[in-house]
């Protein structure tokens, strides 16, 4: 909390507002305590282990938090359209934002607060995330492809973004896809993800527009192998060989692009693919177990693959059935192909047809989308048996630049930089 | 329109800030146990004032809940209309209120149970310091009165044009002057708000409602011979027996309309409540469902915002630079987009709405949006410092 609430904590009577106020600064403590245990233990740029889900993560580094971060629990994610033809404008809206991004990663208030300000204006920041703690929140932007035909950009174009081509068996609602930016905001309180996308979406007003927004409420994939694996809605262990934060050699080699690799500006960046992914969850809940299990490669209990006791176990290919899921992404059948999953199970209610409207929104992180999702995603849209119960809805891909550096630092900031 | 409760707690809201004028901001006034500050104990039966006298300027009521139910306590009008309040002050709890405050009689009101007219102190408030005046905000709030009369006089002929049609069972000229006869209260509509009553008799939709209202007896106004007009395309007894009730209640707007408060807070909160109008009824298509004239209200809502905000503009600009020039940007950019839907500039036929896709609503919402989040900035602009 600001300094100004926290003197108006004392200035005043107990009141509700004063009340308010305390728990405010209480919250200033914490947020310190967690941050600077943070701080202490590790810079952003280093993997996060499973950490304590109320505490901060460090949202300066190398690469932009919310990647290689162990996997929290919620999302909120959110493409936007830019609305302004003006450069300037623009590009204080992304310093606007990174500044916004950095106290609310902190547990802080954005602006002069919720309260205690002016009473004939708005509050700056919307309110509902006080007294909570910073929950672990990383703020994530991607650049898409329509972004670069603005500005002047084209010619910044990063080769590897890619127009995804189209998939078979893709029924893309392009009110679910596409996007000039967009935000990912993870955080282990849902509350906390929302307070998030919804502020940055107030700031941006007037310079951008929320194109489509979706929630997540549980993770199917972690970062972090030493934790239980997640399980999907299928009710299945999914990402069991994903890519872990503690990987730096893998991150290196297939999740962060590379010096040399494209523009200088992405440098550290990565490729980002979403995807939602609606699942027949009625049909698929009348499919009998051997069929889920030979669907997968994996068994329901354990999430062993065929043919195997443990989980963790080495997959043995050919034990699986040819167009077992696990079978076809696998980076052997790929060759050598691998993504850093990060998706979350979403239910947005119900269809009107009285079925779940729920399934897997897709993130996926790698150094080029080319060389990874394109091919993997080719294979597994023609043979997987997993197709007979999922659809894809909606699709976007983004450029992830690499993570602010510093307080002077900005999201996207080699990228608009003159000489960059 | 808003739904019938909405409309309450807008007025009331209005009333606030109507009063309430520029206080809030001169906290410091208020040093403890000076003459603006009165004690306040409230209990389940009671409502002690440390003074029933003092004098006018801002004044800073200090509350103490010493009953056992939530309450709430009011500075009202002699008319009951609110000057402040403050709602859900919990048992044992302490509270402030805050208020700018004319000579006068008050009543300050407990609700314990937040519910009832209350326990009640007449207080009085003597000469005292007048509220801070700038010239410019004065001349603001007398032209913005004059335009205020002027859009519900103007209104009334051509609500007559549009109820002579009703009365002459005439559906095709009916349907023709529905819309143009609601242009003038679409642009003032928060003024008219701010009354109470009359909103729900002639803007109300069937969804607005209270519980135990039957639409057929109780719901009349605009929208009700809206229903009529396009979707049963029946003209009866009923109907022009509405037409006369709309001739007359609008009569007791247009005279009421000039002795509302208003005041610069009041007006760029109008301002921005005309935006949050469109924002809610208009670019959802709700407001106008069967006759789908939603751009002709929503057209009207803008220039009424647009007035205030002309009005208010020396201020604001000198006060928020940024501010005026983005809200010139984002009122020019909503103009020119509204022009797309019709023929030329000056008609006020728009495109149907049910015309009107997916994604040019979601245009016509993002400029909404960029426009309504600068205007919601320009009260704390004009605020007298």
């Amino acid at each position: 909390m600001t300094d100004t609430t926290s003197e108006s904590a004392n200035s005043r009577t107990t009141s509700r507002r004063s009340l308010l106020a305390m728990g405010g600064a209480g919250l200033v403590v914490g947020a310190a305590a967690a941050g600077g245990a943070v701080a202490v233990t590790r810079s952003g740029d280093e993997p996060q282990p499973v950490a304590d889900t109320g505490g901060a993560v460090a949202f300066h580094g190398a690469h932009q938090a919310g990647i290689a971060t162990g996997v929290q629990d919620r999302l909120h994610f959110a493409a936007f359209d830019v609305k302004t033809d003006d450069r300037d404008e623009f590009v204080q809206l992304l310093k606007d934002w990174t500044k916004a991004a950095a106290r609310m990663t902190e547990g802080r208030v954005i602006g002069d607060g919720a309260y205690g300000g002016l009473p004939e204006a708005p509050p700056d920041d919307t309110g509902e995330a006080l007294g909570l703690k910073p929950s672990r929140l990383t703020l994530t932007i991607g650049f898409g492809p329509s972004l670069f035909e603005k500005f002047g950009l084209a010619d910044k174009r990063p080769e590897a973004l890619v127009d995804l081509p189209k998939f078979p068996g893709d029924n893309l609602d392009k009110a679910r896809s596409d996007g000039d930016l967009c935000i990912q905001a993870c955080a282990d309180d849902p509350q906390i993800a929302v307070h998030a996308i919804r502020n940055l979406a107030r700031i941006g007003f007037g310079k951008v527009a929320v194109r489509w927004s979706q929630l997540g409420f549980g993770k199917t994939s972690s970062t972090t192998p030493d934790a239980q694996t997640p399980r999907n809605l299928f009710g299945f262990k999914d990402g069991t060989r994903n890519i872990a934060g503690t990987e730096r050699e893998a991150l290196d080699q297939h999740v962060w692009a590379g010096a040399g690799d494209g523009p200088a500006w992405m440098t550290g960046g990565s490729y980002l693919v979403a995807r939602r992914i609606r699942m027949n969850i009625e049909t698929w809940d009348r499919t009998s177990l051997s069929e889920q299990e030979d669907v997968f490669g994996r068994d329901k209990g354990e999430g062993a693959p065929v043919g195997k006791a443990k989980e963790h176990d080495a997959v043995f290919l050919k034990a699986l059935k040819p167009t077992s899921h696990v079978r076809l992404a696998h980076p052997d059948s790929n060759g050598g192909i691998r993504i850093l999953r990060r998706g979350y199970s979403f239910t947005d209610g119900t269809d009107g047809l009285g079925r779940l409207d729920a399934g897997l929104f897709f993130l996926a992180y790698q150094r080029d989308v080319r060389k990874g999702f394109i091919p993997l995603q080719r294979s597994l849209s023609r043979h997987d048996a997993l197709n007979e119960y999922i659809q894809h809805v909606g699709s976007a891909v983004f450029a992830v630049p690499p993570g602010v550096r510093d307080s002077g630092d900005w999201w996207g900031r080699a990228l608009f930089s003159k000489e960059a | 329109m808003r739904a019938v409760r909405l409309t309450v707690v807008t007025a009331a809201a209005t009333a606030a800030t109507l009063a309430a004028v520029t206080g809030c901001t001169q906290k410091s006034d208020a040093k403890a146990g000076g003459d603006h500050v009165i004690q306040v104990t409230a209990t389940d039966d009671k409502c002690e004032v440390s003074k029933t006298e003092f004098p006018a300027g801002h004044v800073e009521l200090s509350i103490e809940n010493k009953g056992s139910k939530v309450t709430e306590v009011y500075v009202l009008f002699p008319d009951d209309r609110i000057v402040s309040e403050r709602e859900n002050i919990g048992p044992g709890t302490k509270q402030k209120l805050t208020a700018e405050v004319k000579a006068g009689s008050y009543e300050i009101a407990c609700k314990p149970g937040m519910k009832g007219a209350g326990v009640r102190q007449k207080v009085t408030v003597t000469g005292g310091k007048s509220v801070k005046r700038d010239a410019r905000l004065d001349k603001a709030v007398a032209d913005y009165r004059t335009y205020v009369e002027q859009q519900a006089e103007d209104t009334l002929p051509k609500a007559k044009t549009f109820t002579d049609a009703v009365r002459k069972g005439d559906l095709k000229a009916a349907q023709a002057a529905y819309a143009p006869s609601r242009i003038g209260w679409e642009r003032t509509e928060p003024v008219a708000e701010s009354f109470g009553d009359i909103d729900p008799k002639v803007d109300v939709r069937e969804d607005g409602l209270e519980a135990g209202q039957d639409p057929k007896t109780d719901w009349t106004g605009w929208h009700r011979l809206e229903k009529a007009l396009w979707q049963d395309k029946k003209i009866g007894s009923r109907e022009k027996e509405l037409a006369g009730r709309l001739d007359k209640d609008l009569k007791d707007w247009q005279e009421r309309v000039g002795k509302a408060e208003i005041t610069p807070t009041s007006m760029a909160n109008g301002a921005k409540e005309l935006l949050d109008e469109v924002a809610t009824g208009k670019v959802t298509g709700e407001e106008e469902r069967y006759s789908h004239t939603d751009l002709v209200d929503f057209k009207g809502n803008v220039e009424g915002a647009e007035k205030a905000y002309d009005l208010l503009k020396p201020v604001a600009a000198e006060n928020d630079p940024a501010l005026a020039k983005e809200l010139d940007k984002q009122f020019a950019a909503l103009d020119k987009l509204l022009d797309k839907y019709r023929g030329d500039k000056g008609s006020y036929e728009f495109t149907s709405y049910d015309k009107v896709g997916k994604a040019d609503r979601k245009e016509l919402s993002d400029a909404v949006n960029a426009l309504a989040e600068p205007l919601s900035h320009l009260a704390a602009a004009v605020v007298v410092k």
